[in-house]
């Protein structure tokens, strides 16, 4: 059924990630993917490749399901690596055709695509364990400070807030609509391409006719709930720093000494 | 002062363009507070350009719209008026705007600016008088649609407001669910005293209120206790309204020579007073044919009546849809 979905890959559980503030949750990412593309030594890479591992075990998510979303990046790893591979000068392995395998090249894939898995794991952490409510709600507060430099922070999760509400309820609809189209005949199942692609024209039209109706009355239901943009407006839910978010932003900044150091050494 | 006064008000939607109309035409009227008023109108009688008037959704094209002494024209004042006027939509779908419902309970009072402790405290308290709190943190396409509307009162009462204006807000629920709002209006009205307006065109609904104004073409055709109003029950057909399954009845009953009390309203009423009849009935022991018939059908009345399990008495009474459903054919038939 199209409304049993899930929207994200939000993985409830209370581990010590979950707990962590969705703020401390975002800057950290950002941090190790910054030291992720900055310190290129293997040391380097074996520090972090441990820490992605020892998350991974503390987010208490099931490693099948994390390494499951290493899935669509398949094809891009395996395609870095035989362009690393075949492309770096230096020792040759053998020779394939017109390219020359490199030791060089070897190595070098293989430290690019460990950067490519850590980081999507890193990332899919963060999804995985922080609902995509909190995420908004970081993410307005985060950018907050560049309201002054007119970034919409408000309007922009009022916008993701509207959105994750209304996701499933026009799913509903459009499951709804294709019943009724195919109640009355209509083949979305087979077909040549273009035939297929034409049938999907009388499922959007009336879904866009809805979702604008929608947008007009739910535009009412907010103004007549005293909406006026984010001047003046409080939170229920503050977000709160707790001793946790200090160990992490403590943790992150000893992490990058420690990998400044082998990189320099 | 009256807390709602509406003097003279006309509306016309488009007006001096192509396709200009006149929704309201002349409406003066004064609603004290704490009073539950229901406004009955069949559709394009004007009673959803009323709502929208009383929280300054819509202004008046004529004429005037002042709640607690406030005019909705007064731009300035526009957020004091929809702090004292809440207001619940037809659509359940389209009114709630959080992914999570205590979230969005807490939507007003948030654009109000109250402290998130006293936010909490409202926004718990808000749930609890609509018998939501289990579901506080669902989304809200898991909910029905009666539970969304629930929802949606929790939001206005959050916001404290002295009044909820309910626009059409049972008209996409099924029978359960609008006996469920109508059930929770009448308590929060009478446990909160609150200022009900209660737009429909369910007269069952109606019923329900202390006074009842009813809308035709855009004018007030009728102004008076449930009660007087449903007395004219050939009038309220005439504006294409239909009355309530008990009046429908009384009426057919009186016409078929049964004596019955010309101003009953509740289907409590009518089985207590055709228990009467048969009675004395059965005390005469004519048994004429008259008679027996009369006796027949309140026999079937009464016998509906005791079949609703016990419990659900009272909702199967403010169950209209069902009933109206039900109503006059089948009943026709028995009678």
């Amino acid at each position: 059924m199209l409304s049993n979905i899930t929207i994200g890959q939000y993985f409830p559980g209370n581990s010590l990630l979950h707990r962590l503030d969705p703020r401390t949750k975002l800057v950290v990412l950002f941090a190790l993917i910054v030291a992720l593309f900055l310190f290129d030594q293997p040391a380097d890479y074996f520090v972090m490749s441990l820490l992605t591992l020892g998350c991974m075990l503390l987010s208490r998510v099931p490693l099948r399901t994390l390494v499951g979303s290493l899935k669509p990046l398949w094809w891009i790893l395996l395609f870095t690596f035989v362009i690393h591979l075949c492309t770096t000068p230096g020792e040759e392995i053998a020779q394939v055709w017109m390219f020359s395998l490199t030791w060089e090249g070897l190595s070098h894939g293989f430290f690019i695509c460990l950067r490519l898995v850590l980081l999507l794991l890193l990332s899919s952490l963060l999804t995985f364990t922080t609902s995509p409510l909190k995420l908004t709600d970081a993410l307005e507060a985060l950018l907050s400070p560049l309201k002054r430099i007119g970034v919409p922070a408000h309007e922009l999760a009022m916008m993701m807030t509207i959105a994750l509400r209304f996701v499933p309820t026009l799913l509903e609809e459009t499951d709804k609509i294709m019943k009724a189209q195919q109640a009355r005949g209509a083949d979305f199942t087979t077909g040549s391409i273009a035939r297929r692609l034409k049938s999907v024209v009388p499922i959007l039209v009336p879904l866009f006719i809805s979702a604008f109706r929608r947008a007009d009355e739910l535009a009412m239901a907010m103004e007549a709930r005293c909406y006026h943009g984010g001047e003046g407006r409080t939170q229920m839910k503050q977000l709160r720093f707790v001793p946790l978010d200090y160990v992490a932003w403590a943790g992150t900044a000893l992490l990058f000494a420690l990998l400044a150091a082998l990189w320099l050494l | 002062m009256a807390f709602i006064e509406i003097e003279h008000l006309s509306h016309v939607y488009h007006a001096g363009e192509e396709g200009e109309r006149r929704a309201l035409d002349d409406v003066s009227l004064s609603i004290g507070r704490g009073e539950f008023v229901a406004v009955l109108g069949s559709n394009g009688s004007g009673k959803s350009t009323l709502a929208k008037h009383l929280n300054a959704l819509l202004l008046p094209t004529e004429g005037a719209c002042r709640v607690d002494g406030i005019d909705t024209r007064e731009e300035a004042e526009v957020w004091r008026i929809r702090q004292k006027v809440g207001m619940v939509f037809q659509n359940p779908d389209n009114q709630l705007i959080a992914a999570v419902v205590e979230d969005d309970v807490a939507f007003g009072p948030e654009n109000l600016g109250v402290p998130s402790a006293e936010i909490r405290r409202r926004v718990d308290a808000a749930l609890a008088a609509v018998n939501m709190t289990p579901f506080r943190s669902y989304a809200p396409h898991l909910l029905s649609g009666g539970q969304k509307q629930r929802v949606a009162i929790a939001g206005t009462l959050a916001m404290q407001t002295e009044a909820i204006v309910f626009d059409e807000a049972t008209a996409m629920l099924d029978p359960e669910g609008r006996a469920e709002i109508l059930s929770i209006v009448k308590r929060l009205h009478e446990e909160q005293q609150i200022t009900v307006i209660y737009i429909t065109h369910f007269m069952e609904e109606a019923a329900a209120a202390d006074r009842v104004v009813v809308l035709d073409q855009g004018h007030v055709v009728m102004d008076a206790p449930p009660r007087a109003v449903f007395s004219h029950a050939d009038e309220l057909r005439a504006l294409g309204l239909e009355v309530p399954l008990a009046v429908e009845l009384r009426d057919r009953l009186r016409a078929a020579g049964i004596a019955l009390p010309a101003d009953l309203l509740t289907e409590t009423e009518l089985v207590a007073a055709l228990g009467r009849a048969a009675e004395s009935t059965v005390a005469a022991a004519g048994g004429n044919a008259a008679q027996e018939r009369q006796a027949e059908a309140s026999g079937h009345a009464v016998e509906r009546a005791a079949g609703v399990p016990a419990g659900r008495g009272a909702r199967q009474q403010a169950m209209p849809g069902r009933a109206a459903e039900k109503g006059g054919d089948g009943l026709g038939h028995r009678a």
